[in-house]
């Protein structure tokens, strides 16, 4: 084959692995920004916390760092409906959620992050499961298990929450959330209610999303800061409160970032992504697969 | 959506009409007096650090006032206006930057940097500008972020200006009227805070400001009633770049070094939002309370907890007081009076 | 005193965070004056990026300064260490310095750690003429030219023309003579300074580039990067990187079973124990820059001791468990400053820097000279290759033969293997 074209077809197909752990951090802000209008700009702060639980409670236990990342979950899950308790106490309810709710999410990331480093230090942890070292090779094609594994547990958690949005009750009225609460209140379901259990949904998501990142990386407290600009691109570009939007768009973004990589060299490809970014939100602010509002 | 909106209007209702009042009975502003005590304050400052001789009190004091003029600048357009941005350490990387080329071409020193920073940015600030033409709201800020990251990227390849490498300026040691270096960048700092915090409050008084709050109120009723918020949001995004880059302009003399990583702090990014929320956004005296708080208790901490505590106590701090003084302390302040 | 306590050191830092606080506020002056110390001001990363090796760093100093004390103190005062966390923010660098020289009035200033840092110290050290020992710059003074900086670091003046040299001589070592070379360095300062030597020494040796980029430290996916080395068939790899990254481009060259003649360069990440216990035999054979390895060629008087002090207080500071990268050479920076005080008999900048700029220095990394900038006269960049790892455990990196000394010719240990990955 083409040596080129090798190169075009490896960093395609490692492309789509990085936007699958992408895809992982983005999932769970697609649920509280995309569609309940929750700014959390502490979700990549809570992927790393989740990180560090993983990495702590796998080394001590012996497990595998994705089984534990979606056995914690339900921890996290409860930590979630915490966060959302105070954010609503005192933010939504007043009606204060855009400024002063960004500033409440800015102090939780910080804090979360300093706190890490305060508790566990500023070293580098990690946990590598043992597939983590095994490459399978399909004619030219490499398929490094460390990013297959992660990208696999995403779209499975992604397929199984677009599972839950569509078919179940609760579900329904979390999309019904993002659309009209009012409407949702007439159906007497209390929007609070749902809006809380879908915020929790969206940390126990970083939790797992924290899982993936371990094996692809080690992870030290701030590693979640490089997230933050590209979680919150991968909602916007895949419409906010769209789950397929959101893979389609963490996917696009791996690719875009590693077929520039590969043929124009690492350090445009932030400016590459990003830029397309800018010029996404500036012709078609809906985002690339959002409907107009 | 809508619903947002309509709250909107019913706090612009609300809150519009006692702070109107007194802007009625009182048509003239006291531009001249703000003016006159905003030069005394800061001369008496001068005054007072020299009589304490002790250079530190420059470089705390240097600290601080570039976070009033962060500060002031982010709360003109979000404060006022209502547009978050997330890009300050852009904005003010791209003033130190200005700086360091203008040096490195023309030897030019500090003054005309400042200038010429203050020019480029405010195009840059311009350019957002017509971002606001379509995005609103979190988009806004998000585009302000990938702005900054743009702009990091180039900044970073741009191998004249060091690259990645940073830039070294070395700085005279004496510069004469004044008695250290360390004086000469407090006095400059200090000059740019008070026209930073004067232009704001001019624009807070004027009508400019007043269009702006429309804006951020309900943006739709104000364009329904005849505001011109393209002509007013361009002005609000020009002058707060404009003044996030002279913040910046100083930085690389003050520093005698910079790189990409330091100019693109997240830490201007984050006390550029800060202080402004604590302080209570929308008014201009609210970000030099936060300013002072919080770049002061930064700067205590730094050189007294030192360790990563002290971050810690300011992102709770963060916490505690946006949760408990929503309209920051000015807003505090005036609810109880 | 054999053993510090956590709580002793606890008590000293704190007593140096109250010593310098209270001299603003007026309330512990008794204090700091009472045993009229010897203070030592600096600030340095405890948290922030650069936070693990400041806090190694940190460490050294501590176990220095209790060492001295234990033995009576300098010039008959005891040291007493007054620092400050810069929190990796350079910004905050002007204004600990002048609180540390102004407020605080300590007798003598350090450095923090790491060029990015050092640099903004500079103007306010230069200001107030005092002489200002650093640790781990890299030509932080080629653009000031101060007459009274010194910096302990083995890359020596020169940079450009020395920091590869010895890679290019284990390269030399191969039994074809190497052709080509890709070049990859992350965007910072000490690795495009790294890269540029790589750079300068294969065009000088007639080895053609086939890879000469740049990415950012935000980098996630390393595999491209990899991949587009490969494709050019290298018979080198250069690579110059830091720790969140080198750990991404070893995994990637493992995963596409990179196996150039020489893979390393001037990666830095492997010289820490988090890193050889996570990565274990993938290291072998990788060639890397580094400033101490355990061998006989390098057993200098007193290493092995201070070490053995280092690492039974490491796991409680939660700092590098080994400590075979910086703190050595912190420890000597410490041990520089002490061998001049001595000799000079008082504390007096301008004699210290003169007899810095005279005298050789004896320390736990060797002996060594400052040359007219301050650097160490004789750059001593040594080249390492991992050999005979087996698995991830860390004793072995406390023992000879882990890390086999490959260049420069005087402290070489072992024979180079080759090619990477064909040991793993």
């Amino acid at each position: 084959m083409d040596p080129d074209l090798v190169l075009l077809l490896n960093g395609i197909v490692s492309g789509l692995l990085l936007g699958g752990l992408y895809a992982a951090a983005a999932t769970g802000l697609a649920v509280s920004f995309g569609m309940l209008d929750i700014v959390n700009i502490a979700h990549p702060a809570l992927m790393v916390m989740g990180a560090f639980s993983v990495v702590l409670i796998g080394t001590a236990l012996g497990l595998d760092p994705l089984l534990v990342a979606v056995l914690q979950a339900p921890l996290f899950y409860l930590l979630g409906i915490l966060i959302y308790g105070v954010y609503h106490h005192f933010f939504e309810k007043r009606g204060e959620e855009a400024l002063q709710g960004l500033a409440f999410f800015f102090g939780v990331m910080f804090i979360i992050e300093v706190g890490l480093v305060m508790a566990f230090g500023p070293e580098q942890r990690f946990l590598d499961p043992p597939y983590a070292f095994i490459t399978w090779r399909i004619g030219e094609i490499d398929l490094p298990l460390r990013m297959l594994a992660p990208a696999l547990l995403a779209l499975a958690a992604l397929g199984a929450l677009h599972l839950y949005l569509k078919r179940s009750f609760t579900g329904l009225a979390v999309a019904a959330v993002a659309q009209d609460a009012e409407a949702l209140r007439l159906m007497a379901v209390n929007p609070v209610r749902i809006k809380r259990l879908a915020f929790g949904l969206s940390v126990a998501l970083a939790s797992i999303a924290g899982g993936a990142l371990v094996v692809v990386q080690p992870v030290d407290p701030s590693s979640g800061q490089i997230f933050i600009g590209r979680v919150f691109a991968i909602c916007i570009m895949g419409g906010m409160a769209s789950l397929p939007g959101c893979l389609t768009a963490a996917l696009l973004f791996g690719v875009v970032e590693n077929v520039t990589a590969t043929f124009y060299g690492p350090s445009w490809s932030p400016a590459v992504a990003f830029g397309w970014l800018l010029l996404v939100l500036a012709f078609r602010p809906q985002g690339l697969f959002g409907r107009m509002a | 959506m809508s619903a947002a909106g309509e709250r909107g209007v019913e706090a612009a209702v609300g809150l519009g009409a006692p702070r109107a009042a007194p802007k009625l009975l009182a048509p003239s502003p006291h531009h001249a007096l703000f003016w006159l005590g905003a030069v005394l304050l800061g001369a008496a400052l001068v005054v007072g650090l020299r009589l304490i001789g002790n250079e530190y009190g420059y470089f705390a004091g240097y600290f601080i006032l570039q976070y009033i003029v962060l500060s002031s600048a982010w709360n003109i357009l979000g404060g006022y206006a209502g547009y978050v941005n997330f890009g300050a350490a852009g904005f003010m990387a791209a003033g130190a930057y200005t700086a360091i080329a203008l040096r490195k071409a023309f030897g030019l020193d500090l003054l005309p940097g400042i200038v010429a920073a203050g020019f480029v940015t405010g195009l840059l600030g311009l350019g957002t500008g017509y971002l606001t033409l379509r995005l609103r709201g979190v988009f806004f800020s998000i585009a302000t972020l990938c702005l900054a990251v743009v702009l990091q990227t180039l900044i970073v390849n741009w191998d004249y200006v060091g690259g990645s490498r940073g830039a070294y300026i070395v700085r005279p040691r004496e510069v004469p009227p004044f008695v250290s270096y360390g004086e000469y960048m407090f006095v400059v700092m200090l000059m740019l805070a008070i026209l930073a915090v004067g232009i704001s409050r001019t624009v807070e008084l004027s009508r400019l400001g007043r269009g702006l709050q429309a804006i951020r109120d309900n943006e739709r009723a104000a364009e329904a009633v005849g505001v011109p918020t393209l002509r007013l949001k361009l002005i609000a995004t020009t002058l707060c770049g404009v003044l996030m880059g002279v913040a910046g302009a100083p930085l690389p003399y003050y520093s005698g070094y910079l790189n990409p990583e330091a100019a693109f702090s997240l830490a201007y990014a984050v006390n550029a939002i800060a202080m402004p929320l604590i302080g209570g956004a929308g008014s201009w005296l609210g970000p030099v309370i936060g300013a002072v708080l919080l770049g002061g208790l930064q700067q205590a901490a730094t050189v007294t907890i030192s360790s990563a505590l002290n971050l810690w106590i300011v992102g709770w701090m963060l916490v505690i007081f946006v949760a408990l003084f929503p309209r920051g302390i000015i807003g505090w302040f005036r609810r109880r009076a | 005193m054999d053993h510090l306590t956590r709580r002793q050191f606890g008590r000293l830092s704190l007593a140096a965070a109250i010593a310098g606080a209270g001299q603003v506020a007026g309330v512990f002056p008794a204090l700091a004056q009472s045993a009229n110390p010897i203070r030592i001001g600096f600030a340095m990363a405890l948290s922030g990026g650069l936070a693990g090796n400041g806090r190694a760093t940190l460490l050294a100093y501590q176990i220095w300064a209790q060492e001295v004390n234990a033995r009576g103190g300098i010039l008959g005062r005891p040291v007493q260490l007054v620092f400050y966390d810069d929190q990796t923010q350079p910004g905050l660098v002007p204004g600990i310095y002048t609180k540390l020289l102004d407020v605080d009035k300590v007798d003598i200033v350090t450095s923090p750690y790491a060029t990015a840092m050092i640099a903004p110290a500079m103007p306010v050290v230069m200001q107030r003429n005092v002489t200002f020992l650093t640790i781990f710059g890299a030509g932080v003074n080629e653009a000031f030219k101060y007459d009274r900086h010194f910096n302990v670091n083995v890359v020596g003046d020169n940079m450009k023309e020395t920091y590869a040299t010895g890679y290019f001589e284990v390269a030399a070592m191969l039994p074809a003579p190497p052709r080509s070379i890709a070049i990859a360095a992350v965007d910072n300062e000490f690795a495009q300074k790294a890269a540029e030597s790589a750079r300068y020494h294969a065009k000088k040796r007639g080895i053609r580039i086939v890879y000469d980029r740049s990415y950012p430290p935000s980098t996630v996916d390393f595999t491209p990067i990899i991949r587009a080395m490969q494709s050019g068939r290298p018979d080198l790899v250069f690579i110059a990187s830091y720790p969140p990254d080198s750990s991404g481009l070893v995994r990637a060259a493992n995963e596409l079973r990179f196996t150039p003649a020489i893979f390393g360069g001037g990666l830095v990440g492997p010289q820490l124990a988090s890193f050889q216990s996570q990565f274990g035999p993938l290291l072998n054979n990788l060639v890397t820059w580094d400033v101490y390895s355990p061998e006989p060629t390098m057993d200098f008087p007193g290493v092995a001791t201070f070490l053995q002090k280092y690492r039974e207080l490491a796991p409680r500071e939660q700092t590098d468990l080994l400590g075979n990268y910086i703190p050595p050479y912190a420890y000597a920076q410490m041990q520089t400053l002490e061998q001049t005080l001595t000799r000079i008999g008082k504390i007096d900048q301008a004699a210290m820097a003169a007899d810095m700029h005279a005298q050789e220095f004896d320390t736990i990394v060797g002996k060594f000279r400052f040359s007219a900038l301050g650097e160490w006269a004789e750059p001593r960049n040594l080249f390492v290759q991992f050999q005979g790892i087996t698995d991830n455990e860390l004793e072995r990196y406390k023992r000879p033969g882990a890390k086999v000394i490959l260049a420069p010719a005087s402290l070489k240990s072992g024979s180079l293997r080759t090619p990477y990955g064909a040991a793993g």
